[in-house]
């Protein structure tokens, strides 16, 4: 990412060395990229197709990328960070490659570390790499109400925060609206270069949310709806950018830059469920069609029976947390109602002791009623929004695998197209109609190159499936990770509180006369 | 079990009758107690011995008590409620309905729970129970009355006498007055302070109590709902684990198995917490049942019978006042002078008394009920730390296990 050169396509297969182990970003020299690709573990995927059994973790490369899991905030340079993942590639130059052993304790074999660069901790490792980091940041900040009534709509500000010399300046930012979002993903999944990779999906349309919006954005849901999109958005430009491919895309670049974009008129596909819907129809479309795909490659089928499974049972998770985070709210107003009713029976008590605790009890219990408040907060902005990305995101790789299915389908057809034509030549030969025989040749030659060239698509795009899964996997490890450990010390400084609160109360409760 | 009998407390620490639940059955609906008695008094045949009794057995003490005219100027101890399984048993009755849509552990896991919940309205049961005896054995007076000995001592089936009773005292004499209560006690025109004081309190503070316990009880409602939660959240958690060592998945993740960024480890962690935290949540919720909740339940009933005892004194003074104008009447007619100054005076003497009574009961109610509310707050003050504190520890090491990892 570093590099002044253009990023060279991803090379093929055939043209790759066999480098099992990648050598790591970060080293003090990542200057000396060679604006190389990236995804030179493309001979990661043909190694496990083979069987082999890789000692080192080349897709380590892809350790450091993305900020994908912080919503609702730009990530700040102590996180996980991004393009040092793709700054130095060494696969070109496999001599120099200073392998850093990434892993801690789990032992990677035959890493040789630079001594001075051994972290004790994975976090240690990153901090390190992230000075050297030539890195994206976004946010999604700002929402503001433009207009009136039902033709208003809100605009949020896109923030950008770079080094990267493809883009003209190094902090910018542009005003956008949520139909801009989706228009830069119709345009980007459209594209035939981006076929086989996980284009992260947009938040869903809401026609609900939006006309309460619309009429007026003070009231609580309103409020809430609106910081959950904007939140969303942040998140999807998030995974954009820490997406090596699509943060080269010049469309993705005018998004961020330009000041004034085209309205994106065609965004009715991606209302409400749309997204899921159109990648469920493609699904029906591709099991439809009557050449069934012979998997000579068994990877690609369990792989997508796993995505399958994980989504089901990510909505499964996600349906009792939305019944954990509804739980929590009728918590808060009903400890809310009680500590009203505490403070009156305070009132009511003659004995002057006991009057005072029992309002002491009361605030306490106002003080819960926050917590819960907060915690539900919690729940849903971490937890709940999280498994929500991950089902569309896992949307969208199934969208891969059939984009791949697709491609074969279309070698296929081109193969049985040029089998026609050769039968026709010989037709002809047979016939002696010297005039037509040369179309008939002609036509042969442009299949023969069609042939070629979908059978490399298909190749092509069956590495790109592979690698990009590989990736996305790192990612959501990642991501889940992280989020996790937001969620648990969100608990965990709720649970401090709480003991503070009652260790207050303690007293007052004592001393009772 | 002791430790949950705070909701009532003796002032008297008197050791001569002591009484306990230690033991209960539950056969069906029906719930068998153990009533076991220790004491040094000669009026018992045996110091140490025990019976079983049923509810409808406390219930015929209970009104017997009631309708006993000597006892007018006692606070009588409010009834133990009937046991009520209704709540778990629906909820067991609907788990099982829907055994089929969920994981074998989860259907585990919510069982438990439930077994849990029914342990915990037993046990609730049978403290109430035992409260209730507990009340009467230290009362100066009521620990004497006869048919508390017979409840205590009577080896026979006291079904019978129960049956008698109820046809003797007719069984309807209470609910039919209990709506006159309030209009005749706040009607009472009131000489002395001390009663009017009592019956203005009393009148708010039950109506405020009963708001608060409603209240708190919809709020425990609600924490046992999250517990649940949790349990689900753990199940799907677990199955998502499992799916995660597969055999396919294993082939395909063949390299990333030892990966530190395993999602499954992470994804466990996570699940032992989950699993940790619904518990302790679960034991929140049944904790604050009973300290909270209990307690303003309690003292609902105990200050709903403290109004009993007024009204049986505002029902007193009328029948003084009606007995003064009886006996005007009287000696206006010039006939039964005689009789009428009888009963105008024995209404006044019962009047004065059951006032002496009264005021002596109310007074001793308010302290018992302040002690009962101190240690019943701070034993709740204390589990909430205990709880949260296990919770900071719980998550520190899950945080801490995830972030080395």
């Amino acid at each position: 990412m570093a590099s002044s050169s253009e990023r060279n396509p991803p090379p093929f297969p055939a043209s790759e060395k066999p480098e099992p182990g990648l050598s790591d970003m970060a080293d003090g020299d990542s200057d000396s990229d060679e604006g190389a690709d990236i995804f030179v573990s493309n001979s990661l995927p043909t190694s496990v197709s083979r069987g082999v059994s890789q000692p080192e973790e080349p897709a380590d490369l892809f350790g450091q990328e993305t900020p994908t899991a912080k919503p609702n905030r730009v990530y700040s340079d102590d996180d996980d960070l991004f393009a040092e993942a793709q700054a130095d590639l060494s696969s070109d130059t496999p001599g120099n490659s200073a392998r850093k052993d990434l892993s801690t304790s789990s032992g990677l074999p035959s890493a040789r570390s630079p001594a001075a660069l051994q972290p004790t901790s994975l976090e240690q490792l990153e901090e390190e790499e992230a000075k050297d980091c030539f890195d994206v940041d976004v946010a999604v900040t700002n929402p503001e109400k433009v207009g009136d009534g039902m033709n208003a709509y809100v605009a949020y500000k896109v923030s950008t925060r770079t080094s990267l010399p493809i883009f003209k300046s190094k902090v910018f930012s542009a005003r956008r609206r949520f139909s801009d979002f989706l228009g830069l993903y119709e345009k980007l999944s459209a594209k035939q270069s981006l076929h086989g990779c996980i284009i992260p999906p947009p938040p869903e349309k809401s026609v609900v949310g939006m006309t309460k919006v619309k009429v007026g954005m003070d009231d609580p849901s309103s409020v809430e709806f609106v910081e959950k999109r904007r939140a969303a958005l942040e998140r999807y430009l998030q995974r954009i950018v820490a997406h090596p491919l699509l943060l080269q895309d010049p469309d993705v670049r005018d998004f961020l830059e330009r000041e004034d974009l085209p309205r994106a008129v065609n965004t009715q596909a991606l209302s409400g469920a749309g997204f899921l819907k159109m990648i469920n129809r493609a699904s029906d479309a591709v099991s439809k069609m009557t050449i069934k795909m012979n998997e000579s490659d068994t990877w690609f089928e369990d792989k997508f029976q796993e995505v399958d499974t994980e989504e089901q049972q990510l909505r499964k998770l996600l349906a009792v947390v939305d019944s954990l985070v509804s739980h929590r709210k009728e918590l808060c107003v009903n400890t809310a109602v009680f500590a009203k009713s505490m403070a009156m029976l305070g009132n009511s008590e003659d004995n002057t002791a006991l009057s005072r605790a029992l309002s002491q009890l009361a605030e306490v219990e106002d003080k819960m009623e926050q917590l819960h408040q907060e915690q539900a907060g919690t729940d849903f902005f971490i937890f709940a929004e999280l498994l929500a990305d991950y089902i569309r995101l896992l949307g969208a790789v199934r969208g891969c695998f059939d984009q791949r299915v697709r491609a074969w389908q279309r070698w296929q057809e081109a193969q049985s197209t040029l089998q026609k034509k050769r039968e026709a030549e010989a037709k002809l030969l047979w016939a002696n109609k010297p005039d037509k025989l040369q179309q008939a040749k002609e036509e042969i030659n442009e299949w023969e190159a069609k042939v070629t060239q979908y059978e490399r698509d298909f190749d092509r795009i069956g590495m790109t499936v592979r690698r990009e899964v590989l990736r996305f996997e790192k990612e959501k490890a990642k991501d889940f990770k992280s989020q996790i450990i937001k969620y648990l010390e969100a608990m965990l400084q709720s649970q401090q509180r709480l003991v503070k609160f009652w260790e207050a109360f303690l007293p007052e409760a004592k001393a009772i006369a | 079990m002791s430790s949950l009998r705070s909701v009532s407390v003796d002032l008297n620490n008197d050791t001569s009758l002591l009484i306990d639940i230690p033991d209960a059955l539950c056969e069906r609906d029906k719930v068998k107690f153990t009533v076991h008695t220790k004491t040094t008094l000669s009026t018992f045949q045996k110091p140490d011995f025990s019976v079983p009794r049923q509810h409808e057995d406390f219930i015929w003490l209970h009104d017997a008590l009631v309708e006993t005219e000597d006892y007018a100027g006692l606070i009588i101890p409010p009834a133990p409620p009937k046991p009520d399984f209704e709540g778990p048993r629906e909820k067991m009755h609907k788990l099982g309905e829907g055994e089929s849509t969920m994981t074998k552990e989860e259907y585990t896991k919510m069982k438990q729970e439930l077994e849990a919940e029914y342990l915990a309205v037993f046990k609730k049961t049978v403290q109430v129970h035992e409260v209730f005896l507990q009340r009467l054995s230290s009362h100066p007076v009521l620990s004497k009355d006869r048919n508390f000995q017979i409840f205590l001592e009577y080896d026979q089936d006291l079904s019978v006498r129960r049956k008698n009773a109820k046809e003797m005292f007719g069984g309807f004499f209470k609910n039919m007055v209990k709506s006159a209560d309030e209009v005749l006690i706040s009607g009472i025109k009131e000489v002395d302070d001390f009663f009017e004081q009592e019956k203005t309190f009393l009148l708010d503070y039950f109506s405020k109590i009963k708001d608060s316990t409603a209240k708190a009880e919809k709020m425990t409602r609600s924490h046992k709902n999250i517990a649940d939660d949790y349990i689900h959240i753990s199940a799907t958690l677990n199955s998502i684990c499992a799916e995660d060592s597969t055999p396919n998945k294993k082939r395909c993740n063949r390299n990333l198995s030892t990966h530190f960024w395993n999602l499954n480890l992470i994804l466990f962690s996570f699940l032992f917490f989950n699993a940790c935290l619904q518990k302790v949540e679960g034991r929140v919720a049944s904790d604050q049942e009973l300290k909270l909740t209990e307690l303003l339940r309690y003292y609902m009933r105990d200050i709903q019978a403290a109004k009993d005892l007024l009204y049986r004194r505002a029902r007193a003074l009328v029948d003084y006042e009606n007995s003064n104008k009886a006996l005007d009447k009287a000696r206006l007619k010039g006939k039964d002078i005689a009789q009428a100054e009888d009963h105008q005076r024995q209404c006044l003497q019962k009047f004065d008394k059951l006032s002496e009574s009264a005021k002596k009961e109310l007074t001793s109610f308010k302290g018992r009920r302040v002690v009962a509310f101190r240690k019943n707050l701070i034993e709740m003050a204390e589990l909430e730390i205990k709880h949260a504190k296990n919770n900071v520890s719980l998550l520190q090491g899950c945080v801490d296990l995830l972030k080395t990892n």
